[in-house]
């Protein structure tokens, strides 16, 4: 299953983050996890939140445009070598992975933000090799 | 030293009678080969006989970039083909580039212009110089390359592009005046700098042209390379470089009168302006044949003073110009007009219609930047997309202006919108 991901274009303007965090808090939205792809002109906030609609809607409201994409969150067991042996998986099947990140929930297990270049094969894949992934609805319950 | 003294040094009566003569015979040229232009004068029931002095100008309606853009490429010219031996082009206000042809005769009446600027700024047959203007169809090089070599100097033919081969150059053969833009000129004078070169130059004037430049770059350019700086002006819609050059005196650029007549218009009225007022400088090319001009507004203020200048020479001069009455930029010596920003990023799909231009001037070489803002369709949470859509704007910004910006993304929403007349240029060069 996919969740949904909440993405900002930010300029590399100080007060620029804070300024949508602001709008999240205002709005009650609860971050699980985040990644900011920087450049040094430009930097992507990539969100994982409790309600990724609604951030969106906020965020527009508050002048800032967003993005909701479709990223895997995957639950692999909290020891040494799992991420690389679910790595391994998708790198099998050829899927190139543009991005990933850690999620920490208060669990025994851990899961990655992962977004492939082929989101739905990865997808058929986790749930082939019986990788549990988190929906929107679980997120929304964290 | 003087060129051609016979036309450079003229009584002003003299100089009014040549150029009433030569405006009466070009009117009645135009006329019979220029289709646009008798059109033009037919509708305000306008006959050649009816100029029959210089005085009569003012019956003659103006020609402007537009007229050559919607000529395009040859409708104004008034020879056919097999008489052009040339083209060159420059930046239009969109899409199209502004062409113009020459006849051989036209080469020779621009290198006889050329060879007068030189001759001004002191460069003469023993003389070694580096054109380091760009060759091709922006009239610099090409243009400069005519004169000099009618002078008799060494021409070396650098064109633009690779300062360290030019500085080499200058060391090992000597070279003793060179042609280029004044802020390259700085740029080259830093890398002699940097090389410790400086004291092994032989330089001694430099005509600086294609683009204003203040007093205080003039100052650097004399004193950090210890030579003398001249400023040459020209456009390609009248000839190119050596309509206009000053003198070792400095006090305006001397106009090749004879052959380039020149009008200062009130920018209201448009109505001819006296002596020392500022306003519109228009031209009307006097023996021009391939595509000649009849009071081409060329949008650039300045004033006149025709009195004597100290160095003997007769011809009206133009003074340092004091800015432009439409929006054109000059970058890097190349015409820039925001609309044809506009125009590039039509193309492009993935942003808004709203840019910000961002000039500036860094280690004395023109800086252009372009904000744009992505279209909301196209968000994206990769890195890398946003990179590739910069690369693709860039790459169409050079392909239609000719020159390099450095293309940024920013937000939505946050540039500034058209309310009437928007404001898509920010120049922190204060070159006026």
């Amino acid at each position: 299953m996919f969740a949904k991901q909440l993405t900002v274009f930010i300029e590399n303007r100080s007060g620029r983050l804070s300024e949508v965090l602001g709008v999240l808090k205002t709005n009650n939205i609860n971050i699980l996890s985040l990644s900011l792809a920087d450049t040094t002109e430009f930097g992507l906030l990539r969100l994982i939140v409790d309600n990724a609609p609604l951030g969106k809607e906020k965020l527009q409201e508050n002048g800032f445009s967003s993005l909701l994409s479709d990223v895997s969150i995957i639950k692999i067991p909290h020891k040494a070598g799992s991420l690389q042996a679910l790595l391994k998986i998708i790198d099998e099947s050829g899927v190139n992975i543009e991005y990933m990140y850690g999620l920490s929930i208060e669990s025994e297990e851990a899961h990655v933000v992962l977004k492939a270049s082929d989101t739905k094969k990865v997808d058929e894949i986790l749930t082939a090799n019986g990788v549990k992934t988190l929906t929107c609805e679980e997120l929304a319950k964290l | 030293m003087i060129w051609n003294e016979t036309k450079e040094c003229m009584s002003r009566d003299e100089m009014t009678n040549l150029q009433s003569a030569r405006l009466v015979k070009l009117v009645d040229y135009v006329y019979h080969n220029v289709e646009f232009y008798r059109k033009k004068m037919q509708a305000i029931d306008l006959m050649p006989g009816d100029i029959k002095s210089l005085e009569d100008i003012t019956k003659l309606p103006f020609m402007t970039k537009d007229d050559l853009r919607d000529n395009y490429p040859f409708g104004l010219f008034a020879v056919p083909n097999s008489e052009i031996v040339r083209i060159h082009a420059s930046s239009g206000t969109t899409g199209k580039a502004t062409v113009v042809g020459y006849t051989r005769y036209d080469l020779d009446v621009w290198a006889e212009c050329v060879a007068r600027c030189l001759s001004m700024a002191g460069v003469g047959k023993d003389d070694i110089i580096q054109i380091a203007y760009g060759y091709g169809l922006f009239t610099g090089g090409l243009g400069a390359h005519g004169g000099a070599e009618k002078i008799g100097a060494t021409v070396v033919p650098m064109s633009t592009g690779n300062s360290k081969k030019l500085t080499t150059m200058m060391v090992d053969f000597g070279a003793t005046a060179i042609a280029c833009t004044p802020s390259y000129l700085l740029h080259i004078s830093e890398v002699l700098e940097n090389e410790g070169l400086l004291d092994k130059i032989k330089l001694k004037a430099a005509i600086c042209g294609a683009e204003p430049w203040t007093e205080k770059m003039h100052h650097e350019i004399e004193t950090k390379l210890n030579i003398k700086a001249y400023d040459i002006y020209g456009l390609s819609e009248i000839m190119g470089p050596g309509v206009a050059c000053d003198c070792q005196y400095h006090k305006g650029l001397h106009v090749c009168e004879d052959h380039f007549y020149p009008e200062i218009l009130d920018t209201a009225t448009l109505k001819p302006v006296g002596d020392n007022v500022t306003g519109e400088l228009a031209f009307t090319t006097l023996t021009k044949e391939g595509i000649p001009m009849i009071r081409y507004r060329t949008k650039d203020l300045t004033s006149i003073d025709r009195s004597p200048c100290e160095c003997g020479r007769t011809s009206a001069r133009i003074s340092r110009f004091k800015g432009r009455v439409d929006d054109m930029l000059i970058i890097r010596g190349v015409n820039v007009f925001p609309s044809q920003i506009e125009a590039a990023l039509c193309e492009v799909e993935e942003v808004t219609p709203h840019y910000m231009m961002i000039v500036d001037r860094v280690n004395n070489l023109d800086t252009l930047e372009v904000q744009v803002e992505m279209d909301p369709k196209f968000y994206t949470d990769e890195v890398r997309a946003i990179e590739a859509l910069t690369k693709k704007i860039s790459h169409v910004i050079l392909q239609a202006l000719g020159i390099n910006a450095k293309v940024k993304i920013v937000e939505p929403q946050t540039l500034v919108r058209s309310e009437g007349k928007a404001v898509h240029v920010l120049d922190k060069r204060k070159l006026y």
